[in-house]
């Protein structure tokens, strides 16, 4: 009788509500393994998983930040906006919106920089702004940076994270693509070293332009990669595609990607190409 | 059965009206002919007053136009001496973008296109104009080769955009269509462009870089096509007519962002109506711009063409401080 004073009668059960948030940002949880994870962690791995080596998409200040060498990086045209030319409806919110999630102007970041002592351009897209979109201001920014590496004659390197031309700006979006790819055909014609990292993820217009024209083309792992969307081609052929489609890795098979590069190694590998392109200085 | 639009409705019972009445004045020998000519006057009025005003979505049908005349028709009527080149020398024959050489008035030139059908039948044997990679790898073959013998090239573009499937992604077609514009974009001869029906997308781009891009007066060319649009921003691919609004897709459209340089009129009521003129209308445009580019040296060429797609959109941009 007594005993059952301690007794536990009920079990009190809490409804879990869609994801797991976990607040503060202190833990975060690995999308493919379900890893919970130590964000201090992580961020010291680099925002690779430690169980299932995961890659988690990087903003283009972490980007920066791991790439290249501490205070070498000075920004261009970080004051370019876009003046929502076709007046897309809810284009202008959607933009403000991104500015201030991000804290960035827009979806790409240049500049120049160095690696390893190594000077170069660098170009580097960042998922978050509306999903990396190409309109007019990243045309035009991915454009000056070629411009700038082809005065200055240096190598370019740029990392790509897109879900394609931005929808919101039509047809000069897909403009773009011819816009960067003409600039990168000058660059070429110089003799100049331009290699592409493409990261999660580089789709549509920014794979079919800039991402796929690099001398060396580079891709993290796992990163989604291609033309058409995975979910846009299921429906178009209603059929399952196959584990691993338009992956790094299965790129890399279909002799699309020079190397699937680990990000802990990528510094390591951009490094060891700008020595091996380094022109003598006569 | 030819396909009618709603809003052509009006014309096609005012036509329907002028034939019955000739039939009957002939029938009854009896002299209509004033009340026929008002009626024609007043055709030609309504004609002016309906595709002269279409909405986007409207163009959107007229592009799409089933009877509307396909590259080949009008390779079968531009060019003498068409001979027609196959494959990529690497996987396959796309039968979706079709090419070969010819002369154009006298000139020998390569002709490159998206090729759309007429009905189901042909449109499953070119896939609707939806090219693989080695649709793209075809025309890059020819283009080079045009380059090799001096030869302007002619594009004819027409496609809802590139094809979209498993054995395209597996053999590269994002970067089939990035190298197409690159090459292009410097290629040593001159390039005219012709968008004749729907200029879709990336897929469109794989043909449309140019020294001059022509567009047909009913023609559209955009980032997508409006359902995929209407799909991907608001999960609702039904509201395909908003978003052929809101793309600014239209000749008029594409002419005052300066992404085309001239619009090429077609005959009243559509280039499927009255498909010869509508050729001979597009002859004189582009023997005009052949001979306008002839001007230039190789270097000069290229150099515009490089001019051109620099500053496309430019003025939209703004330097906050």
């Amino acid at each position: 009788m007594v005993l059952d004073l301690f007794k536990k009668s009920k079990y009190i059960t809490l409804r879990r509500e869609g994801k797991t948030e976990i607040p503060d940002g202190l833990w975060v949880k690995c999308p493919r393994c379900n890893e919970i994870l130590y964000t201090k962690d992580l961020e010291r791995n680099l925002k690779v998983c430690q169980k299932c080596a995961y890659h988690f998409r990087l903003s283009a200040p972490e980007r920066l930040k791991i790439t290249l060498d501490p205070d070498s990086f000075h920004e261009y045209d970080s004051q370019l906006e876009t003046a929502d030319p076709l007046e897309f409806p809810q284009y202008k919110e959607k933009v403000t919106n991104a500015r201030e999630t991000t804290g960035l102007r827009e979806a790409v970041v240049i500049g120049q920089g160095a690696i390893n002592g190594y000077p170069l351009v660098i170009g580097v897209m960042d998922a978050r702004f509306i999903m990396g979109s190409m309109g007019i201001v990243v045309g035009e920014k991915i454009t000056r940076a070629i411009e700038l590496a082809l005065t200055k004659r240096l190598p370019l390197v740029i990392f790509c994270a897109s879900g394609g031309a931005r929808m919101q700006e039509g047809i000069l979006s897909l403009t773009q693509m011819i816009k960067t790819s003409a600039a990168l055909a000058r660059f070429d014609e110089a003799g100049l070293l331009y290699i592409s990292v493409l990261t999660d993820p580089t789709m549509g217009g920014v794979s079919a332009s800039f991402g796929f024209l690099g001398d060396i083309i580079l891709a993290e792992p796992g990163a989604l990669i291609g033309f058409a969307g995975p979910r846009v081609i299921e429906q178009t052929i209603r059929q399952k595609l196959p584990e691993g489609f338009q992956q790094a890795e299965f790129l890399q098979n279909h002799g699309f990607i020079d190397l699937v590069v680990p990000r802990p190694k990528m510094r390591e590998t951009l490094t060891t190409l700008l020595s091996l392109h380094l022109q003598e200085v006569k | 059965m030819p396909t009618i639009f709603e809003f052509e409705k009006p014309v096609v019972e005012l036509e329907c009206k002028i034939t019955e009445l000739k039939n009957f004045a002939r029938e009854k020998n009896l002299n209509l002919d004033e009340e026929i000519s008002t009626l024609e006057r007043r055709l030609v009025a309504l004609k002016a007053e309906i595709y002269g005003n279409l909405t986007p979505w409207q163009k959107v049908l007229m592009a799409r136009h089933p009877e509307r005349p396909s590259t080949r028709d009008y390779i079968e009527r531009l060019f003498t001496d068409f001979i027609e080149l196959h494959g990529d020398r690497c996987f396959g024959d796309d039968p979706a973008v079709i090419g070969g050489i010819g002369r154009f008035e006298g000139l020998p030139v390569t002709v490159v296109g998206h090729q759309k059908g007429h009905d189901t039948k042909e449109n499953l044997a070119c896939n609707f104009g939806m090219a693989h990679p080695e649709g793209c790898r075809k025309a890059l073959r020819l283009m080079y080769q045009a380059e090799k013998f001096r030869r302007p090239v002619i594009c004819f573009v027409d496609t809802p955009g590139a094809h979209c499937g498993i054995g395209a992604e597996e053999r590269g077609q994002a970067e089939a269509i990035a190298r197409n514009i690159r090459v292009m974009s410097t290629l040593k001869t001159p390039i005219i462009v012709i968008i004749t029906g729907e200029g879709g997308s990336g897929g469109a781009l794989a043909l449309g870089v140019g020294d001059c891009v022509l567009m047909q007066e009913h023609a559209i060319f955009s980032i997508s096509s409006p359902e995929a649009c209407a799909s991907i921003l608001w999960k609702d691919a039904s509201r395909a007519r908003e978003a052929a609004d809101a793309l600014k897709l239209t000749a008029d459209d594409l002419l005052r962002f300066r992404v085309i340089d001239e619009i090429v009129p077609e005959p009243l009521g559509g280039a499927h109506r009255q498909p010869a003129e509508a050729t001979e209308i597009l002859r004189k445009v582009v023997a005009d711009k052949l001979e306008t580019l002839k001007a230039f040296s190789i270097e000069e060429l290229v150099s515009r063409r490089y001019q051109r797609y620099r500053g496309i959109g430019t003025e939209f941009l703004q330097e906050v401080t």
